[in-house]
């Protein structure tokens, strides 16, 4: 249970997509000119997201990682066909997006209509690529936990478009200079907001106190991480050679 | 004769400046953000994306007369993720270090809009050549705002350029640093590449003013 709670306050603060790994950029910048179009995209995300991390966290566990044919046969159980999570990821998106775009032109014709270009285009909006791919990379252990990761990085991307949108709502009325206008200052204003979340990295680790214990922690395990990969790969390198 | 007609050049050196990818389309960004820390970085992915994107545009516009509309999208994102697969597979064997580096970010050039809104834009109504110049056109724009962020921001956050330490030893106290000067760690953090992004568009426009938006 902790460790829902922890990755759900996790992928919204600290981890946001849009603040901490720039993903979903295009759509964030084009679609928050106003408030009520930025909500429904925003709503749009997270239901994509929340449906994909799963069904693909589904597909790498039981296709595609290393060894996860061995439900077919102990023959099968050598495959590795991870290069192809990029391909079978896309296709679950898409097929995801096309679902998304007929409920919506059905049930709410003024929200699709708003939306125009940009419902097809969660397709390939990198926010809900990234989050399947940071589900595979990040090694999320249970279907549970993979929703909850969907979710709340879906959240955390809907808070920051909100954020933004009420920001350019307001920012109409100001004095910015000229050349800045329009997309310069969101950068710029996007920037700021993104030092201000940097700040929310202190929350889980308990503030300065406990910060270089678990930094530290986590450093040595990555440090670990690295010297297994760079062992096997010399060995591997070797085998080679001697052959 | 010239190698290219004035039109097929300008598909090329339009997208450099006037109708940028990044600064004026708006396409692309995340990648423009997410792994400019290092100069090298941001030329690895500028040569990835281009690679991409001009493959793409030949094959998808071989193909414009035979893809239903229906399922272009699709379609589309096959193509994009076969090239993408290569690439990824030829970073990992041959810079490993680097594919460490770029993450998930190799991955997401599939979902980097200046791939789809070039194919939508020109690769579905223009012929094989033309698709192919467009396409080295805009990765170059796209490569070209990369490599400006990717230069300051490791310039002005660690002192060196491609890991050469151009600015003198931090450590040894030689060079710039013998006179005071200090690295600005603040340049790796995510949030500056926002802003460094903010200062381009802010000089672009400055210089044109045809570019300046309303709002």
């Amino acid at each position: 249970m902790l460790e829902h709670v922890e990755l759900f306050f996790k992928s919204i603060f600290i981890d946001n997509m849009v603040f901490a790994t720039f993903l979903g950029m295009c759509s964030y910048l084009a679609v928050s000119k106003k408030v009520t179009t930025a909500v429904g995209l925003g709503a749009a995300v997270i239901f994509v997201l929340a449906v994909t991390v799963p069904l693909n966290w589904l597909l790498d566990q039981y296709i595609l990682r290393d060894g996860a044919l061995a439900w077919l046969g102990p023959e099968y159980a050598d495959y590795d066909l991870s290069f192809l999570s990029f391909i079978l990821f896309i296709a679950t998106i898409a097929t995801m997006v096309q679902l998304v775009e007929i409920v919506v032109e059905k049930f709410s014709p003024s929200l699709y209509n708003s939306l125009g270009i940009f419902l097809p285009l969660i397709a390939v909006n990198c926010a809900i690529l990234g989050g399947s791919l940071f589900m595979q990379s990040r090694d999320i252990q249970t279907l549970g936990l993979a929703f909850n990761y969907g979710l709340s990085s879906g959240i955390g991307w809907f808070l920051a478009i909100l954020a933004i949108a009420a920001i350019r709502e307001k920012i109409r009325y100001s004095n910015v200079p000229a050349p800045l206008r329009g997309l310069g200052i969101t950068f710029i204003i996007t920037g700021l907001m993104a030092i201000g979340f940097m700040s929310f990295g202190g929350m889980l680790t308990g503030g300065d106190d406990a910060a270089p214990e678990v930094a530290t922690e986590t450093a040595v395990k990555e440090e670990k991480k690295i010297n297994k990969e760079i062992s096997e790969k010399e060995v591997s390198y070797n085998e080679v050679l001697n052959k | 004769m010239r190698l290219l007609s004035k039109k097929d050049s300008g598909l090329i050196l339009d997208p450099l400046a006037d109708n940028n990818p990044i600064t004026i389309q708006v396409l692309g960004i995340c990648s423009a953000l997410a792994i400019t820390a290092e100069l090298k970085a941001s030329i690895v992915m500028a040569v990835s994306v281009m690679f991409v994107l001009a493959m793409g545009n030949v094959v998808i516009s071989l193909m414009r007369n035979i893809i239903p509309s229906k399922i272009r999208i699709i379609v589309q994102l096959v193509v994009v993720a076969a090239l993408v697969i290569i690439v990824d597979q030829v970073l990992k064997a041959f810079a490993y270090e680097l594919s460490k580096t770029l993450s998930v970010f190799v991955g997401l050039i599939i979902t980097n809009c200046i791939i789809m809104g070039r194919f939508e834009a020109f690769a579905l109504a223009n012929g094989p050549w033309r698709s192919f110049l467009d396409g080295i056109g805009n990765a170059a724009g796209y490569g070209l705002i990369l490599i400006i962020i990717g230069f300051f921001r490791e310039l002005l956050g660690s002192g060196t350029l491609l890991g050469f330490k151009v600015l003198g030893d931090p450590i040894t106290k030689t060079g710039l640093y013998a006179i005071g000067y200090e690295n600005n760690g603040f340049m790796l953090l995510s949030p500056m590449a926002l802003i460094v992004v903010g200062i381009i568009i802010w000089v672009q426009r400055s210089r044109n003013p045809a570019l300046v938006e309303e709002n």
